[in-house]
């Protein structure tokens, strides 16, 4: 069986960290089944952890008054969910809920971040990596927004 | 180059917007293409305007276009019923690279009515399966009542496409991928030296898919395109869809990413 620190060490965002990194990481982290429909993380709610998708499938929703919920991106195995427990407020942006049965590593954010706080290496190589997610993810969500099938493309 | 007479023999609505017309000659011969090439249609006095050929490059007995209504030329085609005529040039342009990546990993990357002209190639990469490996199409949409094909996908998914759909936004009700088509690039697990890519859909996607790709390790010079421009002649006379030192009408509208991306960049184009 695999340790935790091993399977975080799949993900993008924590490969390349140093193996003591991802074993003082871990120690913030726990495997934990999750069953479909439940909702991980509310708007405005204490964003007090995260999780990294082992498997299956997370939406993160709008709430919007009188109308269902609106699906703006879905993440899967090996992606991280929530970064709001990196910054104050500390308080979710969006709902995030399990599309199906999932399998994912919950972290403790409070203690991780207790943890960046007193190894600065640890938290700088953690914060970069987060970055980069963030950058990428931004600019999926720029392009979502151009509507760029709304444009006429090739021959048709 | 004299337009020919097409009857009407089918007619079906996809989306809202979108048809696709099933068409045979006049003269009752068949219309052999390669996948990829586009023909110039018309529809009465309306104009006539380039639109890639969706059928089945091994069904040639019938024309199949898949049209999206966006201005007067295309409305007045999506209009036409069964038994009306229309007008047709072609077939014209280089075709998506069946043989050049015999062996490969295929992957279709397909962006809204993208999809259309992709569709011939995955039905020949289907047809000629023991010649690919992995068959991978990546399809986005804007929403989920605006995906093309949706009985088809299934049907490929079924003989040996890996098929992965994402949308912009949807409901609760839509079980599969929210998010922009290069986001899917990274959950598909490519083996980079083994791909090849054939992209179709508005430009500004596909400058991201081959970013994507090569955040991937895929190699630009494995990635080809299909592009729009104003054509009009077909033949590479009039020059109304030059592109760089290339006319897309006539050396493409299939090209190898490196060949145009150099003009791409070139905001002025």
């Amino acid at each position: 069986m695999r340790t935790i620190d091993e399977l975080i060490a799949d993900s993008p965002v924590f490969a390349e960290l140093e193996p003591a990194q991802l074993e003082f990481i871990a120690g913030c982290a726990r495997n934990e089944p999750v069953a479909a429909g439940t909702m991980l993380m509310r708007e405005g709610e204490p964003a007090e952890r995260f999780w990294l998708i082992r498997r299956g499938v997370v939406a993160l929703e709008l709430h919007v008054p009188g109308r269902e919920p609106l699906v703006i991106e879905t993440l899967e195995a090996g992606d991280v969910v929530g970064w709001s427990w990196l910054f104050a407020p500390y308080l979710w942006a969006l709902d995030g809920r399990a599309h199906g049965d999932c399998h994912l590593i919950t972290f403790d954010g409070v203690c991780l971040r207790g943890k960046c706080e007193s190894d600065h290496d640890l938290g700088y190589a953690l914060m970069s990596r987060f970055a980069a997610d963030v950058i990428e993810r931004l600019q999926a969500t720029r392009l979502q927004l151009s509507d760029v099938y709304g444009n006429v493309p090739a021959t048709a | 180059m004299v337009p020919a007479s097409f009857e009407v023999l089918d007619k079906r609505q996809d989306t809202a917007d979108v048809w696709t017309l099933e068409l045979v000659a006049d003269s009752g011969e068949p219309f052999a293409f390669q996948p990829g090439q586009f023909t110039m249609l018309a529809a009465g006095g309306a104009g006539e305007v380039p639109i890639s050929i969706s059928g089945d490059p091994d069904k040639p007995e019938r024309l199949v276009h898949t049209v999206k209504a966006v201005g007067l030329a295309t409305e007045a085609i999506c209009a036409a019923e069964p038994g009306q005529l229309l007008s047709v040039r072609g077939p014209f342009g280089r075709p998506w690279p069946v043989d050049e990546v015999e062996g490969a990993d295929v992957v279709i990357a397909a962006g809204g009515i993208g999809l259309p002209p992709l569709r011939p190639v995955i039905l020949r990469l289907l047809a000629q399966r023991e010649r690919y490996r992995r068959l991978l199409l990546l399809y986005g949409g804007r929403s989920p009542d605006e995906l093309l094909f949706t009985d088809e996908l299934e049907d490929w998914s079924r003989r040996g496409f890996e098929v992965l759909v994402t949308v912009d936004a949807a409901g609760e009700e839509w079980d599969g991928h929210v998010g922009v088509v290069t986001r899917l690039v990274r959950h598909a697990k490519l083996e980079p030296g083994a791909v090849a890519v054939m992209s179709c859909g508005p430009e500004l996607m596909m400058r991201f898919l081959v970013a994507a790709l090569t955040a991937q390790g895929v190699g630009s010079d494995r990635v080809y395109i299909s592009m729009e421009r104003n054509m009009q002649c077909g033949i590479g006379r009039c020059g109304h869809c030059q592109l760089g030192p290339t006319l897309v009408c006539r050396d493409g509208p299939v090209y190898p990413w490196p060949r145009v991306q150099p003009w791409l960049a070139i905001r002025e184009l």
